[in-house]
Protein backbone atom coordinates (compact mmCIF):
# COMPACT_ATOMS: atom_id res chain seq x y z
CA UNK A 1 0.00 0.00 0.00
CA UNK A 2 0.72 3.47 -0.57
CA UNK A 3 1.37 5.70 2.83
CA UNK A 4 1.22 9.46 3.25
CA UNK A 5 2.59 11.77 6.11
CA UNK A 6 3.82 14.65 7.25
CA UNK A 7 7.23 14.34 8.90
CA UNK A 8 9.44 16.17 10.37
CA UNK A 9 7.06 19.08 8.78
CA UNK A 10 7.64 17.80 5.33
CA UNK A 11 4.83 15.81 3.43
CA UNK A 12 6.05 12.54 2.49
CA UNK A 13 5.08 9.58 1.11
CA UNK A 14 6.06 5.74 0.83
CA UNK A 15 5.33 3.11 -1.64
CA UNK A 16 4.75 -0.58 -1.65
CA UNK A 17 4.61 -0.78 2.01
CA UNK A 18 3.26 -4.25 3.35
CA UNK A 19 0.68 -4.27 5.60
CA UNK A 20 2.57 -5.53 8.37
CA UNK A 21 5.50 -3.03 8.56
CA UNK A 22 6.05 -1.12 11.67
CA UNK A 23 6.51 2.49 11.19
CA UNK A 24 9.92 2.45 12.47
CA UNK A 25 10.71 0.51 9.44
CA UNK A 26 9.01 3.05 6.97
CA UNK A 27 11.28 5.92 8.51
CA UNK A 28 14.53 4.27 8.45
CA UNK A 29 14.12 1.99 5.75
CA UNK A 30 11.86 4.14 3.20
CA UNK A 31 12.01 7.46 4.26
CA UNK A 32 15.81 7.39 5.05
CA UNK A 33 15.93 8.84 8.76
CA UNK A 34 17.81 6.44 10.74
CA UNK A 35 17.65 8.55 13.82
CA UNK A 36 14.96 6.57 15.28
CA UNK A 37 16.84 3.00 16.04
CA UNK A 38 15.62 -0.68 15.69
CA UNK A 39 16.27 -2.81 18.68
CA UNK A 40 14.38 -4.60 20.70
CA UNK A 41 10.93 -4.02 18.40
CA UNK A 42 8.49 -4.66 21.48
CA UNK A 43 8.46 -1.28 23.14
CA UNK A 44 11.05 -2.36 25.90
CA UNK A 45 14.13 -0.27 25.13
CA UNK A 46 13.32 2.81 23.94
CA UNK A 47 15.40 3.27 21.39
CA UNK A 48 12.83 3.88 18.34
CA UNK A 49 10.53 6.76 20.55
CA UNK A 50 8.74 9.64 17.99
CA UNK A 51 6.19 11.71 18.12
CA UNK A 52 2.92 10.48 16.80
CA UNK A 53 0.86 13.70 16.71
CA UNK A 54 2.35 14.78 19.65
CA UNK A 55 2.23 12.01 21.39
CA UNK A 56 5.40 10.13 22.59
CA UNK A 57 5.53 6.59 21.33
CA UNK A 58 7.58 3.46 20.36
CA UNK A 59 7.35 3.89 16.23
CA UNK A 60 7.83 0.19 16.29
CA UNK A 61 4.79 -0.59 18.11
CA UNK A 62 2.44 1.87 15.21
CA UNK A 63 1.76 -0.26 12.28
CA UNK A 64 2.60 2.22 9.28
CA UNK A 65 -0.92 2.20 8.01
CA UNK A 66 -2.52 3.79 11.45
CA UNK A 67 0.43 6.50 10.40
CA UNK A 68 -1.61 7.70 7.24
CA UNK A 69 -1.97 11.15 7.25
CA UNK A 70 -0.73 11.64 10.80
CA UNK A 71 2.35 13.88 11.83
CA UNK A 72 5.36 12.38 13.03
CA UNK A 73 8.66 14.23 14.54
CA UNK A 74 11.79 12.36 14.59
CA UNK A 75 14.86 12.88 16.83
CA UNK A 76 16.00 14.83 13.61
CA UNK A 77 13.35 17.06 13.84
CA UNK A 78 13.13 17.92 16.91
CA UNK A 79 16.12 20.60 16.53
CA UNK A 80 15.77 24.22 14.29
CA UNK A 81 17.96 24.11 10.86
CA UNK A 82 21.46 22.85 11.45
CA UNK A 83 21.90 23.50 15.12
CA UNK A 84 21.27 21.01 17.83
CA UNK A 85 18.57 21.26 20.72
CA UNK A 86 19.56 22.01 24.38
CA UNK A 87 18.66 18.45 25.30
CA UNK A 88 21.09 17.38 22.20
CA UNK A 89 23.53 19.91 23.88
CA UNK A 90 23.25 18.30 27.35
CA UNK A 91 23.76 15.12 26.24
CA UNK A 92 26.70 15.86 24.57
CA UNK A 93 28.36 17.78 27.22
CA UNK A 94 27.07 16.03 30.29
CA UNK A 95 28.88 12.79 28.42
CA UNK A 96 25.60 11.12 28.81
CA UNK A 97 26.68 9.85 24.95
CA UNK A 98 28.46 7.01 24.77
CA UNK A 99 27.93 4.07 21.91
CA UNK A 100 24.64 6.85 20.67
CA UNK A 101 22.64 3.61 19.81
CA UNK A 102 19.96 4.95 22.69
CA UNK A 103 20.90 8.46 22.61
CA UNK A 104 17.79 9.55 20.01
CA UNK A 105 15.28 7.35 22.20
CA UNK A 106 16.52 9.63 25.19
CA UNK A 107 16.44 12.69 23.85
CA UNK A 108 12.89 12.60 22.28
CA UNK A 109 11.78 11.01 25.37
CA UNK A 110 13.51 13.83 27.41
CA UNK A 111 12.07 16.71 25.34
CA UNK A 112 8.76 15.02 25.81
CA UNK A 113 9.52 15.30 29.51
CA UNK A 114 10.59 18.82 29.36
CA UNK A 115 7.54 20.32 27.56
CA UNK A 116 5.30 18.58 30.07
CA UNK A 117 7.19 19.10 33.18
CA UNK A 118 9.74 22.29 32.59
CA UNK A 119 11.44 21.43 36.33
CA UNK A 120 11.06 18.35 37.08
CA UNK A 121 12.20 16.09 39.65
CA UNK A 122 14.30 13.08 40.14
CA UNK A 123 11.56 10.41 40.51
CA UNK A 124 9.64 12.50 37.79
CA UNK A 125 12.95 11.77 35.57
CA UNK A 126 12.95 8.63 36.44
CA UNK A 127 9.51 7.81 35.85
CA UNK A 128 9.71 9.69 32.42
CA UNK A 129 12.56 7.92 31.33
CA UNK A 130 12.24 4.27 32.16
CA UNK A 131 11.04 3.54 29.18
CA UNK A 132 14.97 3.69 27.93
CA UNK A 133 17.07 1.38 27.69
CA UNK A 134 21.08 1.78 28.10
CA UNK A 135 23.83 -0.57 27.89
CA UNK A 136 26.81 1.66 28.83
CA UNK A 137 26.24 4.99 30.53
CA UNK A 138 25.28 3.83 33.99
CA UNK A 139 22.16 5.99 33.71
CA UNK A 140 23.90 8.64 35.92
CA UNK A 141 25.40 11.04 33.21
CA UNK A 142 21.50 10.54 31.29
CA UNK A 143 19.93 12.45 34.70
CA UNK A 144 22.59 14.43 34.41
CA UNK A 145 22.04 15.63 30.75
CA UNK A 146 18.23 15.61 31.91
CA UNK A 147 18.87 18.41 34.49
CA UNK A 148 21.39 20.27 32.55
CA UNK A 149 19.03 20.65 29.56
CA UNK A 150 15.99 21.69 32.20
CA UNK A 151 18.45 24.53 33.96
CA UNK A 152 19.04 25.84 30.44
CA UNK A 153 15.46 25.73 29.08
CA UNK A 154 14.17 27.30 32.07
CA UNK A 155 15.91 30.35 32.09
CA UNK B 1 -2.62 -9.33 4.42
CA UNK B 2 -5.40 -6.81 3.87
CA UNK B 3 -5.62 -3.51 6.30
CA UNK B 4 -8.52 -2.47 7.25
CA UNK B 5 -9.31 1.33 8.60
CA UNK B 6 -12.72 2.35 9.66
CA UNK B 7 -13.51 5.58 10.76
CA UNK B 8 -16.99 4.79 12.58
CA UNK B 9 -17.72 2.12 14.69
CA UNK B 10 -20.73 0.92 12.91
CA UNK B 11 -18.43 0.44 10.09
CA UNK B 12 -15.83 -1.35 12.35
CA UNK B 13 -18.72 -3.99 13.07
CA UNK B 14 -19.39 -4.44 9.31
CA UNK B 15 -15.91 -4.99 9.05
CA UNK B 16 -15.46 -7.31 11.70
CA UNK B 17 -18.52 -9.56 10.68
CA UNK B 18 -17.60 -10.04 7.06
CA UNK B 19 -13.90 -10.82 7.71
CA UNK B 20 -14.60 -12.81 11.45
CA UNK B 21 -10.20 -13.57 11.53
CA UNK B 22 -9.43 -9.92 10.97
CA UNK B 23 -7.07 -8.99 14.39
CA UNK B 24 -8.43 -5.62 16.21
CA UNK B 25 -5.58 -3.37 16.85
CA UNK B 26 -5.88 0.11 18.69
CA UNK B 27 -2.61 0.70 20.62
CA UNK B 28 -0.54 -2.16 18.89
CA UNK B 29 1.46 -2.92 21.81
CA UNK B 30 0.74 -6.25 21.86
CA UNK B 31 0.23 -6.58 18.19
CA UNK B 32 2.49 -4.84 16.58
CA UNK B 33 5.23 -7.41 18.86
CA UNK B 34 3.09 -11.00 17.44
CA UNK B 35 4.01 -8.99 13.94
CA UNK B 36 7.30 -8.05 14.14
CA UNK B 37 8.37 -11.32 15.49
CA UNK B 38 6.58 -13.22 13.20
CA UNK B 39 4.66 -14.76 15.81
CA UNK B 40 1.37 -14.20 13.60
CA UNK B 41 0.37 -13.54 10.30
CA UNK B 42 -3.64 -12.80 10.36
CA UNK B 43 -5.28 -12.50 7.11
CA UNK B 44 -6.29 -8.76 7.81
CA UNK B 45 -5.98 -6.64 10.50
CA UNK B 46 -8.66 -3.85 11.75
CA UNK B 47 -7.41 -0.54 12.41
CA UNK B 48 -9.43 0.81 15.04
CA UNK B 49 -7.56 4.00 16.10
CA UNK B 50 -9.40 6.27 13.46
CA UNK B 51 -12.93 5.29 15.79
CA UNK B 52 -13.68 8.00 18.15
CA UNK B 53 -16.44 6.72 19.72
CA UNK B 54 -14.24 4.23 20.83
CA UNK B 55 -12.19 7.22 22.59
CA UNK B 56 -15.03 8.28 24.50
CA UNK B 57 -16.39 8.31 28.64
CA UNK B 58 -19.24 9.28 30.02
CA UNK B 59 -21.59 8.66 32.78
CA UNK B 60 -24.61 5.88 31.47
CA UNK B 61 -27.05 4.10 33.67
CA UNK B 62 -24.79 6.00 36.77
CA UNK B 63 -22.16 3.84 35.73
CA UNK B 64 -19.36 5.25 34.26
CA UNK B 65 -18.90 3.86 30.80
CA UNK B 66 -14.84 4.03 29.38
CA UNK B 67 -14.83 3.25 25.56
CA UNK B 68 -12.40 0.68 24.68
CA UNK B 69 -9.90 2.98 22.76
CA UNK B 70 -9.26 4.99 25.73
CA UNK B 71 -5.34 4.92 26.61
CA UNK B 72 -3.42 4.27 29.78
CA UNK B 73 -2.68 8.02 30.30
CA UNK B 74 -5.92 9.21 29.97
CA UNK B 75 -7.36 7.21 32.35
CA UNK B 76 -4.47 8.27 34.60
CA UNK B 77 -5.44 11.85 33.84
CA UNK B 78 -8.78 12.15 33.16
CA UNK B 79 -10.92 9.93 35.41
CA UNK B 80 -7.96 8.84 37.67
CA UNK B 81 -9.67 10.73 40.68
CA UNK B 82 -12.81 8.42 40.13
CA UNK B 83 -11.37 5.20 39.71
CA UNK B 84 -8.10 5.35 42.18
CA UNK B 85 -7.50 1.43 41.94
CA UNK B 86 -7.25 1.22 38.16
CA UNK B 87 -5.19 4.76 38.45
CA UNK B 88 -2.67 2.81 40.36
CA UNK B 89 -2.79 0.08 38.00
CA UNK B 90 -2.41 2.04 34.73
CA UNK B 91 0.42 3.73 36.42
CA UNK B 92 2.55 0.71 36.22
CA UNK B 93 1.93 -0.15 32.38
CA UNK B 94 4.85 -0.49 30.76
CA UNK B 95 6.82 3.17 30.34
CA UNK B 96 5.49 6.67 29.00
CA UNK B 97 5.70 5.50 25.58
CA UNK B 98 3.55 2.22 26.30
CA UNK B 99 0.52 4.35 28.34
CA UNK B 100 -0.19 6.87 25.33
CA UNK B 101 -0.76 3.76 23.21
CA UNK B 102 -2.08 0.85 25.52
CA UNK B 103 -5.74 0.60 26.51
CA UNK B 104 -8.21 -1.14 29.20
CA UNK B 105 -9.78 -2.28 25.25
CA UNK B 106 -6.50 -4.21 24.82
CA UNK B 107 -5.93 -5.59 27.71
CA UNK B 108 -9.57 -7.20 28.10
CA UNK B 109 -8.89 -8.24 24.62
CA UNK B 110 -5.43 -10.04 24.83
CA UNK B 111 -6.85 -11.45 28.75
CA UNK B 112 -3.15 -12.02 29.82
CA UNK B 113 -3.50 -13.33 33.53
CA UNK B 114 -1.12 -10.39 33.96
CA UNK B 115 -2.76 -7.76 32.46
CA UNK B 116 -2.33 -4.81 34.92
CA UNK B 117 -5.51 -3.10 34.47
CA UNK B 118 -7.87 -6.38 35.01
CA UNK B 119 -7.60 -6.98 39.03
CA UNK B 120 -9.05 -3.51 40.12
CA UNK B 121 -12.12 -3.99 37.31
CA UNK B 122 -12.93 -7.85 39.34
CA UNK B 123 -12.49 -5.74 42.46
CA UNK B 124 -15.42 -2.78 41.53
CA UNK B 125 -17.64 -5.79 39.86
CA UNK B 126 -17.13 -4.37 36.26
CA UNK B 127 -18.75 -5.09 32.74
CA UNK B 128 -17.34 -5.41 29.44
CA UNK B 129 -19.22 -3.94 26.43
CA UNK B 130 -19.02 -6.04 23.81
CA UNK B 131 -21.08 -5.25 20.07
CA UNK B 132 -21.56 -7.02 16.61
CA UNK B 133 -23.82 -6.31 13.83
CA UNK B 134 -26.37 -7.93 15.50
CA UNK B 135 -26.15 -5.75 19.00
CA UNK B 136 -24.16 -5.47 21.83
CA UNK B 137 -24.00 -7.57 25.31
CA UNK B 138 -22.38 -6.49 28.91
CA UNK B 139 -20.56 -9.63 30.49
CA UNK B 140 -19.08 -9.56 33.65
CA UNK B 141 -15.51 -9.14 33.42
CA UNK B 142 -15.09 -12.65 36.02
CA UNK B 143 -17.42 -14.44 33.10
CA UNK B 144 -15.78 -12.36 29.99
CA UNK B 145 -11.85 -13.78 30.91
CA UNK B 146 -12.40 -17.06 30.59
CA UNK B 147 -8.74 -18.43 30.43
CA UNK B 148 -5.03 -17.72 30.05
CA UNK B 149 -5.32 -15.37 26.56
CA UNK B 150 -8.90 -16.33 26.33
CA UNK B 151 -11.87 -14.35 26.52
CA UNK B 152 -15.73 -14.99 25.71
CA UNK B 153 -15.78 -12.45 22.43
CA UNK B 154 -17.49 -14.04 19.07
CA UNK B 155 -15.93 -14.00 16.00
CA UNK B 156 -18.09 -11.87 14.56
CA UNK B 157 -17.75 -9.48 18.07
CA UNK B 158 -15.58 -6.01 19.36
CA UNK B 159 -14.81 -4.96 22.83
CA UNK B 160 -16.59 -1.40 22.89
CA UNK B 161 -16.28 -0.12 26.64
CA UNK B 162 -16.33 -0.99 30.16
CA UNK B 163 -18.74 -0.21 32.41
CA UNK B 164 -17.60 0.37 36.25
CA UNK B 165 -18.77 1.96 38.65
CA UNK B 166 -17.25 5.38 40.54
CA UNK B 167 -14.96 4.71 43.93
CA UNK B 168 -17.27 5.01 46.41
CA UNK B 169 -14.11 4.38 48.97
CA UNK B 170 -10.33 3.92 49.82
CA UNK B 171 -8.92 1.67 46.84
CA UNK B 172 -5.78 0.04 46.25
CA UNK B 173 -3.72 -1.94 43.96
CA UNK B 174 -0.18 -3.19 44.66
CA UNK B 175 2.02 -4.91 42.33
CA UNK B 176 5.18 -7.17 42.40
CA UNK B 177 8.05 -7.32 39.59
CA UNK B 178 11.89 -7.42 39.52
CA UNK B 179 11.98 -3.43 38.79
CA UNK B 180 9.52 -0.11 38.99
CA UNK B 181 8.79 -0.25 35.50
CA UNK B 182 8.29 -1.89 32.33
CA UNK B 183 7.83 -5.42 33.93
CA UNK B 184 5.35 -7.62 33.89
CA UNK B 185 3.54 -8.42 37.26
CA UNK B 186 5.14 -11.50 38.80
CA UNK B 187 2.06 -10.82 41.42
CA UNK B 188 -0.50 -8.39 41.67
CA UNK B 189 -3.59 -7.09 43.86
CA UNK B 190 -6.44 -4.98 43.56
CA UNK B 191 -8.56 -4.26 46.43
CA UNK B 192 -11.62 -1.69 46.72
CA UNK B 193 -13.69 -0.80 49.70
CA UNK B 194 -17.37 -0.33 48.97
CA UNK B 195 -18.73 1.18 51.96
CA UNK B 196 -22.13 1.40 50.63
CA UNK B 197 -22.60 -1.69 50.03
CA UNK B 198 -20.74 -2.67 52.80
CA UNK B 199 -18.39 -5.01 50.57
CA UNK B 200 -14.55 -5.14 50.08
CA UNK B 201 -13.52 -6.24 46.64
CA UNK B 202 -10.36 -8.40 46.04
CA UNK B 203 -8.17 -9.67 42.80
CA UNK B 204 -5.37 -11.65 42.61
CA UNK B 205 -3.41 -11.35 39.13
CA UNK B 206 -0.59 -13.03 37.28
CA UNK B 207 -1.34 -15.72 40.23
CA UNK B 208 -3.75 -18.02 38.39
CA UNK B 209 -4.88 -18.66 34.42
CA UNK B 210 -7.16 -15.86 34.90
CA UNK B 211 -7.09 -13.14 37.63
CA UNK B 212 -8.99 -14.45 41.02
CA UNK B 213 -11.45 -12.96 42.63
CA UNK B 214 -11.10 -13.79 46.29
CA UNK B 215 -14.68 -14.66 47.27
CA UNK B 216 -13.48 -16.73 50.82
CA UNK B 217 -11.49 -13.47 51.86
CA UNK B 218 -14.07 -10.76 50.97
CA UNK B 219 -16.65 -12.76 53.03
CA UNK B 220 -14.53 -13.76 55.84
CA UNK B 221 -13.34 -9.84 56.13
CA UNK B 222 -16.80 -8.66 55.29
CA UNK B 223 -17.69 -10.27 58.66
CA UNK B 224 -15.21 -8.85 60.75
CA UNK B 225 -15.96 -5.81 59.83
CA UNK B 226 -20.19 -6.86 60.24
CA UNK B 227 -19.21 -8.26 63.85
CA UNK B 228 -17.48 -5.59 64.97
CA UNK B 229 -19.24 -2.81 63.62
CA UNK B 230 -16.73 -1.36 61.84
CA UNK B 231 -17.95 -0.10 58.99
CA UNK B 232 -19.91 2.30 61.55
CA UNK B 233 -17.87 3.27 63.83
CA UNK B 234 -14.29 3.49 61.83
CA UNK B 235 -12.20 1.37 64.25
CA UNK B 236 -9.31 -0.57 63.06
CA UNK B 237 -9.25 -4.53 61.77
CA UNK B 238 -7.61 -6.35 64.24
CA UNK B 239 -4.01 -7.52 63.47
CA UNK B 240 -5.00 -11.01 63.24
CA UNK B 241 -8.01 -10.80 60.83
CA UNK B 242 -5.59 -8.85 58.33
CA UNK B 243 -3.54 -11.93 58.30
CA UNK B 244 -5.91 -14.19 57.91
CA UNK B 245 -7.31 -12.43 55.14
CA UNK B 246 -3.95 -12.57 53.43
CA UNK B 247 -4.28 -16.00 54.24
CA UNK B 248 -7.36 -17.04 52.49
CA UNK B 249 -5.99 -14.95 49.15
CA UNK B 250 -2.94 -16.81 49.18
CA UNK B 251 -4.58 -20.40 49.37
CA UNK B 252 -6.95 -19.28 46.52
CA UNK B 253 -4.27 -18.36 43.83
CA UNK B 254 -3.42 -20.98 41.62
CA UNK B 255 -0.08 -20.03 40.00
CA UNK B 256 2.76 -21.56 38.22
CA UNK B 257 6.37 -21.42 37.71
CA UNK B 258 7.44 -19.38 35.26
CA UNK B 259 10.62 -17.14 33.92
CA UNK B 260 9.13 -14.50 36.30
CA UNK B 261 8.81 -15.98 39.52
CA UNK B 262 8.20 -19.62 41.29
CA UNK B 263 4.47 -20.69 42.43
CA UNK B 264 5.63 -20.77 45.62
CA UNK B 265 7.13 -17.08 45.69
CA UNK B 266 3.77 -15.54 43.90
CA UNK B 267 1.41 -17.37 46.26
CA UNK B 268 3.14 -15.74 49.33
CA UNK B 269 3.18 -12.64 47.71
CA UNK B 270 -0.07 -12.70 46.95
CA UNK B 271 -0.44 -12.87 50.65
CA UNK B 272 1.20 -9.69 51.52
CA UNK B 273 -0.31 -7.83 49.13
CA UNK B 274 -3.80 -8.37 50.03
CA UNK B 275 -2.82 -8.08 53.99
CA UNK B 276 -1.07 -4.93 52.83
CA UNK B 277 -3.60 -3.25 50.86
CA UNK B 278 -6.88 -3.62 53.09
CA UNK B 279 -4.50 -1.70 55.58
CA UNK B 280 -3.48 0.76 53.57
CA UNK B 281 -7.10 1.59 52.15
CA UNK B 282 -9.19 0.57 55.63
CA UNK B 283 -6.31 3.21 57.09
CA UNK B 284 -7.53 5.67 54.58
CA UNK B 285 -11.30 5.05 55.17
CA UNK B 286 -10.47 5.59 59.00
CA UNK B 287 -8.93 8.85 58.20
CA UNK B 288 -5.71 8.00 59.32
CA UNK B 289 -3.65 7.83 55.68
CA UNK B 290 -4.80 10.17 52.71
CA UNK B 291 -6.64 11.96 54.45
CA UNK B 292 -4.84 15.37 54.26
Amino acid sequence: MRLRLRVNGEAREAEDVWEGESLLYVLRERLELPGSKNACEQGECGSCSVYLDGSLVCSCLVLAGQAEGREVVTVEGISEGDGLHPVQEAFVEAGAVQCGFCTPGFVVATHDLLRRVPEPGDAEVREALAGNLCRCTGYEKILAAVRLAARRMAK
Amino acid sequence: MEFIQPTSWREALEAKAALPGAVPIRGGTDVMVELNFARSRPQAILDLSRVEELEEWGIEDGLLRVGAGVNYTRIVEEIGDRLPGLAMASRTVGSPQIRNRGTVGGNLGTASPAGDALPPLYASDAEVEVASMDGSRRVPVADFISGPKQNALSDNELISAFYIANADGPQQYSKIGTRNAMVIAVCAFALALHPEQRKVGTCVGSAGPTPIRVEGAEDFIGGVLEEGDLWQSRGAIPDAALRRFGELVAGAARPIDDVRGTAEYRRHSAGVLARRTLGWAWEEYRGVRGAA
